[in-house]
């Protein structure tokens, strides 16, 4: 079973492993929505899912396949609309926020805005959506990417989403909420975290059978490693099992 | 603003910032920490009440780099109030009308227009078809849009869209946007989703402005006409968010009365918001119904009836798109939808048949056909 394990679902189950006691986590499209299925039916019985157009816990039994999409708020304790759940986040409700990128940089910013200059695009990505209010008013960020080295870049094209922006302080002096900012990085590859005085992103955990050169090969800037790196277990037939059968069984995410 | 320092936002002079936090002002040569600057201003600051007339552009200080795209609708309130006073109607009249109608009387080119949804959920359809099949162009869009953006963009009826996300989540990116962006055939400026829905919130207030702690630090920031300034109170950096009126808005509703009252199932999206911050407001609703079900429950009216100019009766509204609890998303015809937007001629013949192919509303519908619509329709729990 384990080499017929795809990324999406490595990533899900490392994320929602991640949700484990969480109560207040804001979810973004996409495999975000996997793992939030996923933590709410194995670990995290109390997760209140909030999606950034009203919809507030969610017991997620059926998969959302947007975020203003009926699953987001189906059997919830609350039908509420933008404005609330993102002015939640802006007193400070909001512990987790679970993001996806197009491009990301060694600061955990994000770019979901264009490839290429901005006035000339190669390629024009959807735009910030609710990404932006995520990573700029939730406590902690948790960034959920496929590891590849297009995708890990020295330099994004766009800053999107605000990860630690340049450095040390950045956040606090552009006026975001002190004490906020990318927490994990999770990929099919490992599970990242953010130096906690340089705030450059740093391996700390490595999926079953990639190597560090993997990882860093398939890195674009230089990545900094734990002093000792931990093992991700490989998903568990359970996980999987809730995955495929009962989460996605369309596989529209997976 | 350089490393070096930036410009006084009252004198207009240039300040270092010191290592402790300070700034340094070369015209008075005295160094201040941000929070005194508030307390006690600059020498040369003019408070608001000798000036007669607001400055039109801020002061150096507070604007952002020259990347900020110009606000494509500016905000104000004396213009806002004044249109609410001389030209709308709060009567109780019947509003009912055709889409035909509605979007004739309140929809104008070069409006700046927007439509209520979540992805492809309880978005107007049935009136974005019309637009399209009327050709209103020149529109500025407010761009939390999805298929009403792609469908007025391939029309080639959008000038300016304010965006805040187009794309198709699990399908992945709009074709139709990547197009126009690409070749820059349309001017943008960057949102977050709460920041244009705080914009909304704004204008609803009667207010000019908001402020907020998102968009900070990002090109987000960058590419919009959001502007940054100090808090007097705290001395916190904040962004101001410009109130955002519309000329006309769009909103699908499960159910509406023939004079405007509605209910909304479910979340709410922006549509509260946007009821309230616009000059024009089109309901298309899947149901009419009489007076008395608001009146039994009037806790539950999302948008009351004087908020309200024009009221269309759409079942499946948001076709291919979904309305929460009454029907499921098309995905076949989003699917071919989406494979017919990957080329520009793709999409030409798509709108050709289900858009101008069609005369209205029902005409679609019967393009549709009952049965196909029927299997969309929703079971107890959705």
């Amino acid at each position: 079973m384990a080499d017929e394990i795809s990324a999406a679902e490595r990533l899900a189950c490392t994320a929602a492993r991640l949700m484990k006691g969480s109560t207040t986590v804001f979810i973004g499209t996409g495999v975000p929505m996997l793992a939030a299925a996923l933590a709410r039916a194995l670990y995290a019985p109390g997760l209140l899912p909030i999606f950034e157009f009203g919809g507030v816990g969610s017991p997620l039994e059926k998969l959302p396949l947007g975020v203003g999409e009926f699953n987001s708020f189906r059997r919830g304790v609350a039908a509420l609309g933008i404005c609330d759940v993102m002015e939640a986040a802006q007193r400070g409700v909001v512990r987790d926020g679970f993001l996806g990128g197009a491009q990301i940089d060694s600061y955990g910013n994000l770019n979901t805005t264009v490839i290429g200059p901005y006035a000339k695009p190669a390629v024009r990505l959807p735009g910030s959506g609710g990404a932006n209010d995520v990573g700029s008013l939730c406590w902690r960020t948790i960034i959920l990417m496929k590891h590849e080295r297009k995708r890990f870049v020295e330099k994004i094209d766009f800053v999107t989403t605000p990860g630690y922006l340049t450095g040390p302080g950045a956040r606090e002096r552009a006026g975001l909420p002190p004490d906020t900012g990318p927490y994990r990085v999770v990929t099919d590859l490992g599970l990242f975290d953010f130096e906690p005085t340089a705030k450059r992103m740093r391996l700390i955990a490595l999926n079953p059978g990639v190597t560090v050169e993997r990882v860093v090969a398939e890195t674009g800037f230089k990545l900094k490693l734990a002093e000792r790196l931990a093992r991700n277990d490989d998903p568990t037939p359970l996980e999987l099992e809730t995955l495929r059968r009962k989460i996605d069984p369309e596989r529209v995410f997976l | 603003m350089g490393k070096s320092g930036s410009v006084c936002a009252d004198c207009g002079w240039l300040e270092q910032k010191t290592k402790n936090g300070g700034r340094f002002c070369l015209k008075h040569a005295v160094t201040r920490s941000d929070k005194e600057l508030l307390a006690e201003a600059c020498a040369d600051f003019k408070p608001l009440e000798t000036t007669t007339v607001l400055p039109a552009q801020p002061s150096p200080a507070r604007a952002l780099p020259t990347t900020a795209p110009p606000l494509f609708q500016r905000p104000d309130p004396d213009g806002f109030r004044a249109f609410l006073r001389d030209e709308k109607d709060f009567s109780l009249n019947d509003k009912l009308v055709t889409e035909r109608e509605a979007v004739k009387r309140f929809i104008k080119p070069g409006d700046y227009i927007g439509f209520e949804l979540y992805g492809t959920v309880r978005c107007p359809m049935s009136i974005v078809r019309e637009v399209v099949r009327q050709k209103i162009s020149r529109l500025r869009l407010m761009g939390q849009g999805l298929m009403d953006a792609d469908f007025l963009i391939a029309a080639g009826l959008v000038t300016d869209m304010d965006i805040t996300y187009v794309g198709y989540e699990a399908y992945g990116l709009s074709p139709i946007l990547r197009r126009a962006v690409e070749a820059g055939s349309i001017r943008l400026a960057e949102w977050s989703n709460a920041a244009i829905t705080w914009r909304l919130k704004a204008a609803a207030m009667g207010l000019p402005f908001l402020p907020a702690r998102t968009m900070l630090g990002s090109d987000t920031l960058k590419r919009s006409p959001a502007k940054k300034m100090f808090d007097p109170f705290t001395g916190m950096p904040l962004v101001l968010l410009p109130a955002l009126v519309l000329d006309a808005a769009v909103i699908h509703v499960h159910r509406a009365d023939k004079f405007g009252n509605c209910q909304i199932d479910g979340i709410s999206g922006f549509a509260i918001e946007m009821s309230r911050a616009c000059k024009r407001l089109i309901i298309s609703a899947e149901e009419i119904v009489d007076t008395e079900v608001f009146r039994e429950r009037p806790e539950r009216t999302a948008i009351p009836y004087f908020l309200v100019d024009a009221v269309v009766h759409a079942p499946f509204g948001a076709h291919p798109g979904e309305t929460c609890g009454l029907y499921r998303r098309d995905e076949a015809h989003i699917k071919s939808y989406l494979e017919s937007a990957r080329s520009a001629d793709g999409i030409k013949n798509y709108l050709d048949e289900f858009v101008r192919g069609v005369p209205d509303h029902d005409g679609y519908l019967k393009k549709i056909g009952g049965a196909r619509l029927k299997s969309l329709k929703a079971g107890p729990h959705g």
